[in-house]
């Protein structure tokens, strides 16, 4: 049976997440609406403004079935940048009233390296890959707590950068922008939506 | 532990925030609480401003960069990224929005050009530089000196979208025709439009612009952003349409509503329900200054 990926395109880096998700031959749709998330197996979590993507998710009456189906469904999701914040479970530097979905045990400081002048790149040694990582921190958050279970796939000068729990996965930086599609082919057979 | 080796304002990283930005609605402010109105509406950035373009238009006078105090001011107010204005050529206008650690610093001919031959040399900055066009030729020569986002220019402070749809259309119609064109052809059209010709082979062979394409300029209702963004823009500016709106946080929301669900119809229905006024817009025939003139 064909597994169909989602990509959240309220705002931010979509486009990028489902041109990577496409060349390795994921089955990819655009999720803006309750009905298209209904239909999908699991769902990236795209980089962007992680205030107005919070808001857009409540006015379209996204945010309970998300939670909903990541909680008691286990829908696989694999979150960058303004994703990892929202699927962290507790944001610090957001705004009062913006949502996090508590897909795992994590705290996010949003941009926590400091406005765009402070934006880098770099290379990062990821456990299980040979070769290093081109990780690109745009406004990047910084991740400033995880729970016991979370595992720590690569570090940035001590802190986590990519972070695995169960069919979760949380980047702090765009593996959609540095044209590698080896941590989308990582978490889709994680989540079991394509063969090893 | 030694420090990664990080790299601060390359290409990627300064054309990485754009990316982050599409799908989304930038909007004109110029005080910190205008700032919140759109922060807490959904807008994906703010430019800060000392006028909106319509004020501009009315008010006359050289127009420059803000006040640093009131960038700072805007930047203190809200979490997501400030943009602000350098008249074009004004390099020192930039590198003193680059000293207050601006996101994004928009070279732009809503204020007074300062040079009427040189742009900014953008290359030169860590900080990334919007800048606006009106056709492909002049989006292919802010690229070459460094842009790291393109927005066509429309004609800003008018409330009317017809320059904006000129342009976007002729910047997306030039880039489909590069697409079909064969290589001997690509040197005749790097010549036809002024520009490098290896940006233009960089478009025959992508299908599109080598940075993020915007639009700006007289967008003034949720269907103004939908329109132009199924012509081709990848999210939008707003400058007087929300601040000179009878609602300025409900038309915010409601256009911000338009960016995501620009395809869709029936929710563009109920967007665009119950607004009151839009701004009151302008003839382009009556108008003294045309705004897209400025820049070459």
């Amino acid at each position: 049976m064909s597994r169909t990926v989602g990509v959240l395109a309220l705002q931010g880096a979509f486009a990028a997440h489902i041109a990577i998700l496409r060349s390795i031959g994921a089955d990819t749709v655009e999720v803006r609406t309750a009905e298209q998330l209904a239909s999908v197996d699991g769902l990236v979590l795209p980089g962007g403004e992680s205030t107005t993507m919070s808001m857009l998710l409540e006015r379209f009456g996204l945010l309970e079935p998300l939670r909903s189906r990541i909680h008691d469904n286990q829908l696989p999701v694999f979150g960058t940048c303004a994703g990892m914040i929202l699927l962290a479970d507790e944001i610090l530097d957001g705004r009062a009233d913006q949502h996090c979905l508590k897909a795992l045990p994590l705290s996010a400081r949003r941009n926590g390296y400091g406005r765009q002048l402070a934006s880098f790149e770099t290379d990062i040694e990821v456990s299980g890959l040979d070769e290093p990582f081109h990780g690109i921190f745009i406004r990047a958050p910084i991740v400033e707590r995880i729970g016991d279970a979370v595992e720590v796939l690569a570090e940035v000068d001590g802190q986590p950068v990519l972070c695995r729990h169960e069919g979760v996965t949380v980047a702090s930086f765009h593996p959609e922008l540095s044209g590698d599609s080896r941590l989308h082919r990582r978490w889709l057979i994680d989540a079991g939506l394509i063969e090893a | 532990m030694t420090e990664t080796n990080r790299a601060t304002g390359s290409p990627l990283v300064k054309r990485g925030l754009a990316e982050m930005l599409k799908g989304g609605v930038i909007m004109d402010v110029v005080n910190p609480e205008q700032a919140r109105v759109a922060e807490d509406a959904g807008a994906v950035a703010v430019m800060a401003l000392e006028r909106v373009p319509s004020d501009i238009r009315k008010d006359g006078g050289v127009s420059r960069m803000s006040d640093p105090e009131m960038i700072s001011g805007i930047q203190a107010t809200v979490s997501i990224p400030v943009m602000a204005k350098a008249r074009i050529g004004h390099f020192a206008e930039a590198q003193i929005l680059q000293a207050l650690d601006v996101d994004y610093i928009d070279e732009s001919e809503v204020l007074t050009p300062a040079d009427e031959t040189h742009h900014i040399d953008k290359w030169a900055f860590d900080v990334p530089f919007v800048c606006g066009a009106t056709n492909l030729g002049e989006a292919l020569r802010r690229i070459s000196e460094g842009a790291c986002m393109i927005r066509s220019k429309g004609e800003a402070g008018t409330g009317n979208v017809v320059e904006a749809v000129r342009h976007i259309r002729s910047i997306v119609g030039d880039i489909k025709k590069i697409g079909q064109a064969d290589e001997p052809e690509l040197f005749e059209w790097a010549k036809q439009l002024r520009a490098p010709l290896p940006l233009v082979q960089e478009i025959a062979e992508t299908g599109q612009l080598p940075v993020p394409l915007f639009c700006a300029g007289g967008l003034s209702t949720p269907a103004d952003a939908s329109l132009v963004m199924q012509l081709g823009a990848q999210a939008v500016f707003v400058g007087s349409g929300i601040f000179k709106s009878d609602e300025p946080a409900r038309m915010a929301s409601a256009i911000v509503e338009a960016a995501t669900h620009y395809q869709d119809p029936e929710i563009l229905v109920k967007a665009s329900t119950g607004l009151g006024n839009a701004m009151k817009g302008l003839e382009i025939a009556t108008l003294e200054t045309k705004l897209a003139e400025r820049g070459w």
